[in-house]
Formats: structure tokens, sequence, C-alpha cells
């Protein structure tokens, strides 16, 4: 292939096949100086942004969500062309025809879609609903074929946030592959890799190739047609940086505008595009404001994806978040570090736009990274607390040098890699049931092997975990099947087209599922085998408290008396799902990671021996119970970072907050102390650090005057929200999370 | 066999005793008596948690991938002190393991124990509590003197010190204050950095919990105004 748009640009593999990494490798500056160079906003993109910030307190104003168009059925070419100010922008498309209008998209279910408008004051068009009566959804197909133990565990609260309903998420298109190639290229290869199929056995697996290719190939006609309403031909590569912003976004706008998945990231753009600003720069067409004006304006409108979401969802996953995922920095194979002066423009936006959750920032960590890039996220993780780490060391070995974080924590090589999303089950009210002898005491569900209930006046360790193990079994058997039901139904009925087609066609899966109420069921395992647990039972014989006398240690000490529980019951865990085999013969992998569900699924799971009471909270992730730390935050980070990573390959969430005193006295020494902590954290073998730097009185503030503090943003697991769209409850809890403070 | 050494509670991070990323172990038991202590459950020397060298030693190592090029462990209290030869064990392991270490201390004792012991630390962090001998005696229970004689051995030993002073509003928020930290300061270069650290109430929970009382309650924390007039004083 050849283009006069890749002139300057060294050739190599990727102009004979599509391959953005070997495009980066041969092409990219890698940049080791200081943030000196940085700039702030054009007059355009301030004019933008406070456009934004009114539209955003309209927004907060009508309850959380602006407009719904109920006529339309969200799909890529399913609106005309919507402007913020038309003037100003130079980067276009929005995904409706109005700023912060939400679409409608009923493919995941139709029921989901009508609730999620009447909880906003709207009704879905006669149109829609009649059109639906007609065709089968996502959550139709699922449901006709779970079978009742599946829905009494979802009932019960064990698995739950199954994406049986909404769009899965979590798939990442390379998105650079439209800038790069432009739409045409992708075409003929989606065309070729049809023809290459044609004298393969006519088999499930063919057929089922052949039908996603077709699907991908129509996609990409749209995404051009889409782009067409704007004013662009995107048929072919771009041209310069500008091109290049607008292409990738109009390949990501067409993915938000066809699916709503949970999860809708986007990627690792930062290092890709600055190779288009380097050209631009030293040809004279563009300068260091134009280049920042570029990242702010894509920010901009990264920050008004919006999809419409019922309030059960937001129980789930507070905070109307988007993961527009953007993973920057890293390490090449070749040692060469990854950042470049455009890894640190797109870490600038929370400056030059202020401080907002999206798009959800992610710094791969590993001491390799520049020095002074380490400081600049440090500096910036201080000012906004809206930045995530993760250890760009661990993940290389299984992801490479081109993979990026779908989500909160999800690594997968771009464009090559896709994931089944499995949401997560509830460990301790897995082992409730254990106790229980299959009986859920919170919603009197039977489900799995039934037993006597086990009340011996004091529980004995060996016998409750050889029992747990039974359930434990019972559960991924169940958990692998249901998750396969619903995959291959989100396949059928809610295929992400234009995503997959941003993918190699041969592509590899994964199946990730996940675990909650994790450092719970470690401190209630740790307590049975170092106190003196004592079951409390009701009248019918159930198991409904604990008497726990007696000290015993409690995860989040680096203490490996209680330690090697959680390791091994992370490997366990992990080891036992691996034993059902997967839909599309997917690998398994497993997260530690809530999102902010951890306050649901405390809600419905009853009392446990480590002293949380019915109801009351779960810790987010993998983080050790609030307040439950005594040997400070080091410690802590300590207890998380031995989880094994080979065990839980789809991420483990921890995080952190620390008032800023406890980081230092002044501004240099709490920016080299939180670099030092990170470092530390991630040569340990940790995951991932989301990191707060704030006081609980900020908190406590904002709490009870929201309207005063709208763009408070905080880490919760794996992502960053506004602290304001928080639910009380949501609230409340981070609140009373542990502060590691000044000693 | 290890010694057994009393401490009162080990924090894996602090920032602010010593530069860096610091460890700092609360050793239990005290001789004075501050008025201003905001850690009264580390004076007794009935309390606190047994601890062999090698215990201590092999919790603070796993830290040590924290600390980097400035950071380490700090011993405070209590008075530290008053468990020579426990530190002196300890800190002979955590030298050879290249761990940077700092003692948080009155100075109340100089003997040929203490020398000992002060021979393997980097950084003193020295509280020099008051301008004169009597408001000592009154409100520590120790003298200025004594607090002297320990600073220029580190002076003469060459010992790199840090003077930190409590400003607690009507007893050392004046400028003599001031003026004698710098006199100090002129006098003995082993002074590397002087810091003023405002006085709270804060610990008033714990002393309330303790059944002790706490005889600065009613003290205002010096305003950040204040604070930074009194920095600004500092040479």
């Amino acid at each position: 292939m050849d283009f006069k748009a890749w002139e300057g640009f060294q050739s190599a593999s990727w102009t004979e096949t599509i391959n953005v990494r070997s495009f980066i490798r041969h092409n990219y500056t890698p940049y080791t100086d200081d943030a000196s160079f940085l700039c702030g906003p054009t007059e355009r993109t301030k004019i933008l942004n406070s456009k934004f910030q009114e539209l955003l307190k309209e927004e907060r104003a009508r309850g959380g969500v602006l407009d719904i168009d109920t006529e339309t059925v969200s799909s890529i070419c399913g609106y005309k062309p919507g402007y913020l100010d038309k003037e100003n922008e130079i980067i276009v498309g929005l995904q409706t025809d109005a700023p912060l209008k939400r679409g409608v998209n009923p493919f995941g279910g139709i029921r989901m879609a009508r609730s999620a408008c009447k909880a906003y004051g709207y009704e879905l068009s006669q149109k829609i609903e009649d059109h639906f009566k007609y065709k089968t959804t996502h959550n139709d197909g699922v449901f006709s074929i779970y079978t009742d133990e599946m829905k009494a565990v979802r009932h019960c609260a064990l698995l739950t946030g199954l994406p049986d309903a909404y769009g899965r998420g979590r798939i990442i298109g390379d998105y650079r592959r439209v800038a790069l190639y432009g739409v045409d290229v992708l075409i003929k290869q989606k065309i070729a890799d049809k023809k290459a199929l044609a004298d393969s056995v006519m088999d499930e697996k063919t057929i089922h190739a052949l039908q996603d290719l077709s699907k991908q190939i129509i996609a990409l006609e749209r995404l051009k047609e889409m782009a067409a309403s704007y004013g662009y031909d995107i048929s072919k590569p771009a041209t310069n940086a500008r091109e290049a912003f607008q292409w990738l976004y109009f390949g990501y706008l067409a993915a938000n505008k066809e699916q709503n998945g949970a999860a809708m990231s986007l990627g690792r753009t930062s290092t890709f595009l600055d190779i288009y600003i380097e050209r631009d720069i030293k040809r004279g067409i563009l300068d260091e404001e134009g280049a920042q004006e570029l990242f702010d304006q894509l920010v901009l409108k990264l920050r008004m994806a919006r999809h419409l979401r019922t309030p059960e969802y937001n129980d789930l996953f507070g905070g109307d978040p988007m993961w527009i995922t953007e993973s920057i920095g890293g390490t090449g194979l070749d040692n060469r570090t990854l950042v470049t002066k455009s890894s640190y423009r797109v870490l600038n936006t929370l400056r030059t736009l202020g401080p907002a959750p999206e798009p959800n920032l992610t710094v791969l960590w590993s001491q390799r990274l520049p020095d002074n890039f380490k400081k600049f996220c440090a500096e910036i993780s201080i000012e906004t607390d809206a930045i995530q780490y993760e250890n760009d060391h661990v993940m290389r070995v299984d992801y490479g040098d081109d993979y990026a974080i779908a989500c909160c924590v999800s690594a997968m090589k771009v464009g090559k890699q896709m994931q089944f999303f499995g949401a997560r089950t509830n460990l301790a009210k897995l082992l409730l049931l254990t106790l229980n002898g299959g009986v859920d005491n919170m919603f009197g569900t039977k489900v799995g092997p039934q037993m006597p209930v086990m009340d011996d006046y004091i529980l004995d360790y060996k016998k409750v975990m050889d029992r747990f193990d039974v359930y434990l079994k019972w559960l991924c058997k169940l958990y692998v099947n249901t998750m396969n039901c619903i995959h291959y139904m989100h396949d059928k009925y809610a295929y992400e087209k234009i995503q997959m087609a941003l993918h190699d066609t041969e592509v590899e899966r994964l199946m990730a599922f996940g675990v909650a109420g994790f450092s719970v069921i470690v401190d209630s395992l740790s307590a049975i085998k170092y106190a003196k647990v004592k079951p409390i039972l009701n009248n019918e014989g159930l198991i409904v408290d604990f008497e726990t006398e007696g000290d015993f240690p409690k995860f989040g000490n680096d203490d490996n008396r209680v330690d090697n529980i959680a390791t091994d019951l992370l490997h366990k865990v992990s080891e036992e799902l691996k034993k059902t085999p997967t839909y599309r013969n997917a690998k398994h992998t497993l997260s530690v990671l809530t999102i902010t569900s951890n306050v649901v699924y405390g809600k419905k799971t009853g009392s446990t021996p480590d002293g949380r009471k019915a109801g009351e909270p779960f810790a987010p992730g993998a983080n050790p119970m609030h307040n439950r730390e005594t040997n400070g935050a080091l410690a802590s980070l300590n207890s998380v970072s031995k989880l094994n990573y080979s065990d839980a390959r789809d991420g483990i969430s921890n995080t952190f907050s620390i008032v800023p005193d406890a980081l230092g006295k002044t501004k240099e020494e709490r920016i080299d102390n939180l670099a030092s902590i990170l470092n530390g954290y991630f040569l340990n073998g940790a995951h991932h650090l989301n990191v707060n730097v704030m006081n609980r009185e900020l908190l406590m503030k904002a709490y009870e005057n929201p309207e005063e503090y709208p763009n408070l943003t905080i880490r919760v697991s794996g992502y960053a929200v506004h602290f304001c769209k928080l639910s009380k409850e949501q609230q409340r809890e981070v609140i009373s999370r542990t502060f590691h403070e000044a000693v | 066999m290890s010694k057994i050494g009393k401490i009162s509670s080990f924090q894996s991070l602090g920032t602010v005793d010593g530069p860096g990323i610091r460890s700092v172990v609360f050793m239990q038991g005290c001789p004075l008596r501050c008025i201003c202590c905001h850690n009264p459950e580390t004076l007794g020397f009935d309390g606190g948690e047994a601890i062999s060298v090698n215990e201590l030693f092999k919790k603070i190592i796993r830290f040590k991938v924290y600390y980097g090029k400035t950071g380490g462990v700090t011993f405070s209290g209590g008075e530290p002190l008053m468990q020579p030869d426990f530190l002196i064990e300890i800190c002979k392991k955590l030298k050879a393991a290249g761990i940077h270490i700092a003692l948080d201390t009155s100075g109340c004792i100089l003997n040929d124990k203490i020398k000992k012991l002060l021979s393997l630390i980097d950084l003193v962090l020295l509280d020099v509590k008051y301008y004169d001998n009597e408001s000592y005696k009154k409100n520590a229970g120790m003298s200025l003197d004594k607090a002297i004689e320990f600073l220029s051995y580190l002076n003469e030993q060459n010992i790199d010190t840090y003077i930190r002073r409590v400003i607690i509003p009507g007893f050392t928020d004046n400028e003599m204050s001031i003026e004698h930290i710098n006199s100090l300061k002129e006098k003995y270069p082993c002074i590397k950095k002087v810091e003023l650290l405002p006085f709270h109430n804060l610990c008033i929970e714990k002393y309330e919990n303790m059944g002790l009382e706490f005889k600065l309650k009613d003290t205002p924390t010096p305003t950040s105004e204040k604070m930074e007039y009194l920095n600004s004083l500092l040479k």
C-alpha cells in the first residue's frame, strides 16, 4: 500500500498489512523531558468549554438527563449531524443531533430502554415499541434459555450485574486504524478475509465468522456515510493531525452510536496521534497551542458522550460513567519509553478543561517511565484526583506493548483481543450460602447443593473450607455456563459490528469473570481460623449472624497469616473457573473489581464472620475493609500487592485515599513521595491503583452541599466520578473509607 | 536470641518525620511529661507490644521498596533513647540492609550506649522544646542544657540534625523562640533544617479515652499567618 497521506512516515510492515503497532514503533518520538513545553487552552476551546459547562448545569438541574430522543433507535447513521458550537469546533460529531441528548438503544432489551425513559419522565415512542414487538433483543434471547438455577442465583444476587439487558461493552475498536488507513483499506481487508473462508467446510464456526464479517463490512460503509454527513470523506487515510484526530474520533463515535456497552473505552491513542502532530510541527503547519487544542477538543467530545441508563443500573455503576479509558505511557518491548509529548498533552486536559471523570485517564506505570513523566503524573493526581495507574511491567508479559485498558482494569491487545464481560460473583455471599447449606439467608432462595446448616457451636476452619470448596465448584461451573448463554445471545442479537470491524478478523477472545466482597470473605475466613466464631441462628434454623470472640489478623496489614488466605482463595477461584469450557473458546480471566456495586452487594448480603453487619457495604475491588488497616498505608498496599496478577489477568483494583498532609509538607515533597509510593507498589508486582489526595472534610462538605461542588472528581473502583453524581449511600460509603492520615 | 523491644505502634507510611517515604516505629515509654505531648499512649513503660529485633526487621524490610533514594525508617516514641540496646541491634541490621535511619528524640540522655547508637544513625530529629531552662522544667520535666549537650555532641560527630519545635500559642510562638533557634543554627552546623510544627489539640480524644487530663485542651492552633511569620524569621 502507498498513500500520499503517508509522506514523511517511515515505512515498515504496517504498509503491507494492517498493523498500527508497527507504524507506532517506526515513527514515534519518545519524550523524556519535563512539562514546561505545555500550552493552555485556545480561545475557541474556552468558548466551547464554557458552553459545555452550561449544558452540564442544565443536565444536573433536570435530574441527570438533559434530553432523550425517544423517536429514533440509535445507530451509526440514525441522526442528523449535531454540534455544540459549529464555529468553534475543530473536531465534530455528536452521538445524536444535539449535545448531551441521549439516544435510545433497545437492542440489549426493550424493557430496559422503556424504563430508563420513564425514570426521567419520558416515554419511549410507539414507533419503537411497535418495531421491537417483532424483534428479538439480547435480553429476550438470554431469558429464553436461562435455566431455573441461573435465574435463582441472579435473583438472590450471587451473580449480579450480568450484561443480560444492556450492551456488554469492554470492547475496544482500534479506532487508530480509521486514521492510518482510511475506511476503504479496512473494507478491502474484510472482503478478502471473507473470501478466504469460501472454501472452508461450512460448519457453525465458519458460518458464524462469515456472518460477523458481512455485518462488519456494512458497519464500515455506514461509518463512511456518517462522516460524510459531517462533510468528511474518511475513505482515505488522514493527511494531517487534525484529520487524524477527526477520523479516529469518527470511529469511536460510530461505536457509541451503535452500542451502549457498559464500558466504551478509547484504547491507546495519544502516542499514535503524537506522530501526526510531530509531522505537522515539522512541516510548520501546527504549533504547540494547536496541538493542545486538538487534544482539548477531542477530550471535550469524549466528555459529552452519554448513554441512557436505568436507576438500578446506576446503583451498580454509580455516577453515569462511560469508561472512555485512554491508556497512557508504558514502555515498548524494545525498552524505549512510549511516553511522548502527547502523553503530557492528554493529561494536561485536566488543567486546560478542568478536572473531570472522563476520559478515564490511565497511566501505564513501570519503573522505566521517565522520572519527569512520573512526577508530572503525581502532580496532576494530587491536583485533580482523576488518574489511575496500572502496572505496565506485569501486563506487558501477557499483552505486549500495544495493549489498552478497557473499563477499569481489563487489559487487551488493541484490535487483536476482545472481551466477553462477565460482571461478578459475590464471594461473601457464597460463604454464607456454604454455612447455610444452600439457602440464601437474605432472599430465602434455595440454590446449590442442599446440606444441613453448619450449626456447630464454634465454626471449624477445615470443615468450613472443605464445604466451601464444594460450593465454589458448583458456582464456578454455573457462572461459566451463564456467561456462555449471555454472550451467545449478545453476539446473535446485539453484535458490536463497527467495533469488531476495527479488530483483526482472527480475534482472540477473553471471558472475564469477577469477584466481589473479596476482603470480607478473606477476613471472615481469618476470623474462623484465628478467632472463635459462633454462628447465631434464627427461628428457622438459618445462620443470620455471628459472635466473634478474640482477635484475628485482617487483610491490609501485610500479615501473611491472612494475606495467604487471600492469595490462595483467588488462585482457587481462578483455577475452578477454567474447568468449564467457554463460548467461542474464550480464555478465562478474572478480576477483583466492584465498580460501585460494593454498596449494593453489601446491602444484599447478611452479616459476615468478620464483624460486618447485614447490609453494610463491602470494600471496593480488592481493597481491605475500611479502617481495619492498623499499620498504615504501605502495609495496606503490600497486602493487596500480594494478590497474583497471574490469577486475575482481568485486573485487581485498589483505591487509595490519602490526605495531602500525609504525603508531605510541601508540594514538591508530596509529588516525590507519591511517585515513590507508586514505584514501590508496582515494584511489588501490584496491578492497579486509584489515587485520591484529599481531605475527608471536603467530601463531607460536598455531601452536605452538592450544588457547590459540581465538578469535584474522585476515583472510585477503577474509574473517576463526579462525587455529586453518586447516590447518597455511595457517597457515605466513600466518606467512611480509610483515609490514610499523617502520623 | 534476638533482643526484645517494646513498641507502641508501627506506621508503614510516614512523610513528616524525616525526608522521603518513611516507616515510623513508635517506641513505648518516655521519661518526660510534656504538656503538649500528642502521643500519650506511648508514655508508660508498662504498655506497648513486645517485639524482637528480627520480627521488627522483617516488618520494616517489606517497605524498603517504597523508600527510594531519600526515605527510610524513623524511630520515634515515646523516647527511643530509653531502649538503646534494642535500637543498637535493629539499627545494625537496618544499616547493613542499606536503609536510612532517623531518630526522633528529645535528647534527654547521653551516655556511652547512646553514643554507640548515634554512630548508627543517619539523621537526628531533635526536639528543642523551649528556649529556657525554666519552661523546659515546668512543661517537659527536663532541662534545656541537656538538649544542648546532646546537640553539641551531634555537632561534634557531624551527624545531620533537624531541629524541631512545636509552636504553642502562649509558650513558643514568639520572636525570642525563633531567635533562639537561629542562634543554635549559627553555632551548630550539623543543623541542616529547622521545622516549626504548629500545635494541634487533635489528641484530646486520646487523652479522654485514657482518662487523662490534657492541659492544653483550650489552646488554639496557631494561625497560618502566624506560622508564616515565624517561619519568615528563620535564618
